[in-house]
């Protein structure tokens, strides 16, 4: 049985969940941000973490941004295959969402890596569909800052790096990327895969809520060796020293082929919007 | 309180580390607005703003909602500017804001030229923008964002992380911090 949805609705969806993301930080960020003050031992760290929620309330409040880079929008649509799209093109109704949600927001996006103009309306956004079962359509959006994407990074490992790679390799793209990222960090990191799905599974990572873990025990167990690593660095709340450098390691992988191991490390700054409605 | 534009005698004594507080005007320059500056460096042709003893801050601000003079504005990733940064340092600029590691050129440059380099807490935009009580384009305005603007700021918070003397606040925080077992377990 086919469900028919005018193109309208996602239109709508994406130009609220963009606005809203823009001023209300996810509460699960919020509560982890809140938890982990009292664990920071820097004062200066913990002054900022401070800081960051009475910048999040204040914003949420006046119903302004939380940062000024209110990023690219990327957009993943997870759609049932018994849905219908109807009256129109989808992806042009999907940039007419971004267009909308962006007429107060900052204009982020040029529309050519080389020549450099600004697209004026901070489309293109970057939209990513999935067909999954049923009659539903998920919309998820972030608003990614590019201060913690422009130190995120990607290497394909052999094999024999084994796991001790993966984690050197994670640690290390944290310590590289220091305040430039805004720590207190989340961490997305893809495993496995091709060049491409591992870039993919690292930002999907990042749409996981914080306190939920991996379902498979041994990748649960990494992420949380992975944010213990971490988290000894002494990086800290905006690399001025101290304890919490991330709230989270969320790991995603796939299968890969007999000669590689896919590592993708995807990094989320200390204002991780994102949103997400069923449709 | 630091109010450009800056001497040696206001910029010696600050240390890596130091909490300050900035008040008059400083001005923004991000990525577009620091290629064009650098290209009219290059040419020999005269700025369009006087930078001696001045404050460059990099930020690209969001538009301002209606009642607020500017939008949210906080500091973006200096190290972008690296490339671009020693030749302004060698005009007279004293103070730079933004966030993030810089190239050893720059901090070289910093000690050489007595001029200092101070973060803003990036995520913070909203409170920052309350520091900002005018906010005008100087030049370029077809940059959007990324033109010159001149912004008036009151007490505009930030800390020191180079300073003239080598100091490097982002190393001395996270050398204090590191592998401290008793911090990680014992909390």
């Amino acid at each position: 049985m086919l469900r028919e949805i005018p193109v309208t609705r996602i239109q709508e969806a994406v130009e609220t969940l963009l606005s809203e993301a823009a001023y209300r930080l996810p509460a699960d960020y919020l509560a982890a941000l809140e938890a982990a003050a009292p664990v920071e031992p820097s004062p200066l760290g913990r002054q900022v973490i401070e800081l960051l929620l009475e910048n999040s309330a204040y914003a949420q409040a006046e119903q302004i941004p939380t940062c000024q880079d209110t990023g690219m929008a990327i957009l993943f649509l997870e759609v049932g295959q018994d849905v219908h799209f109807t009256g129109g093109d989808l992806d042009a109704a999907i940039q007419n969402g971004v267009r909308a949600a962006y007429g107060g927001l900052r204009k982020s996006v040029v529309g050519d890596p080389i020549c450099r103009a600004n697209t004026g309306d901070n489309t293109p956004g970057l939209i990513h569909f999935e067909i999954v079962p049923g009659d539903r359509v998920t919309v998820t959006a972030l608003q990614k800052g590019f201060g913690a994407e422009l130190m995120s990074r990607l290497q394909m490992f052999p094999p024999s790096v084994g796991v001790e790679g993966v984690n050197r390799f994670v640690v290390e793209t944290v310590e590289l990327a220091g305040p430039n990222a805004c720590p207190p960090l989340i961490v997305g990191v893809g495993l496995g895969g091709a060049f491409d799905t591992v870039a993919h599974l690292a930002k999907k990572a990042l749409l996981r809520p914080i306190g939920s873990t991996h379902p498979a025990p041994h990748l649960a167990a990494l992420e949380a060796e992975l944010l213990d690593a971490i988290n000894r660095t002494g990086i800290g709340p905006q690399g001025l020293g101290g304890r919490v450098t991330a709230l989270a390691v969320h790991i995603e992988s796939a299968a890969t082929h007999i000669g590689a191991l896919p590592v993708a490390v995807n990094l989320n700054c200390s204002a991780p919007r994102r949103a997400r409605v069923e449709i | 309180m630091l109010t450009p534009p800056f001497t040696e005698t206001d910029l010696l004594p600050l240390r890596a580390g130091d909490s300050i507080r900035i008040s008059g005007v400083i001005y923004t320059a991000r990525d577009a607005a620091h290629k064009r500056l650098a290209e009219l460096i290059e040419r020999g042709d005269p700025l369009p703003v006087a930078l001696a003893g001045q404050a460059i801050y990099y930020v690209g601000p969001a538009p301002a909602k209606e009642g607020h003079v500017i939008g949210p504005a906080g500091p973006t990733t200096s190290g972008r500017m690296d490339a671009y940064t020693v030749p302004l340092l060698r005009l007279g600029v004293k103070l730079l804001i933004g966030k993030g590691y810089r190239s050893p050129e720059v901090k070289a440059a910093l000690v050489e030229q007595r001029a200092i380099y101070a973060a803003a807490v990036g995520g913070a935009a909203a409170l920052l923008a309350r520091h900002i009580h005018s906010s005008r384009v100087v030049v370029w305005p077809e940059l959007g964002t990324e033109a010159i603007h001149e912004l008036t700021v009151e007490g505009f918070p930030a800390i020191v992380i180079n300073d003239c003397h080598g100091g490097d606040a982002y190393a001395v925080g996270r050398a204090a911090w590191e592998k401290r077992e008793e911090i990680v377990n014992g909390e």
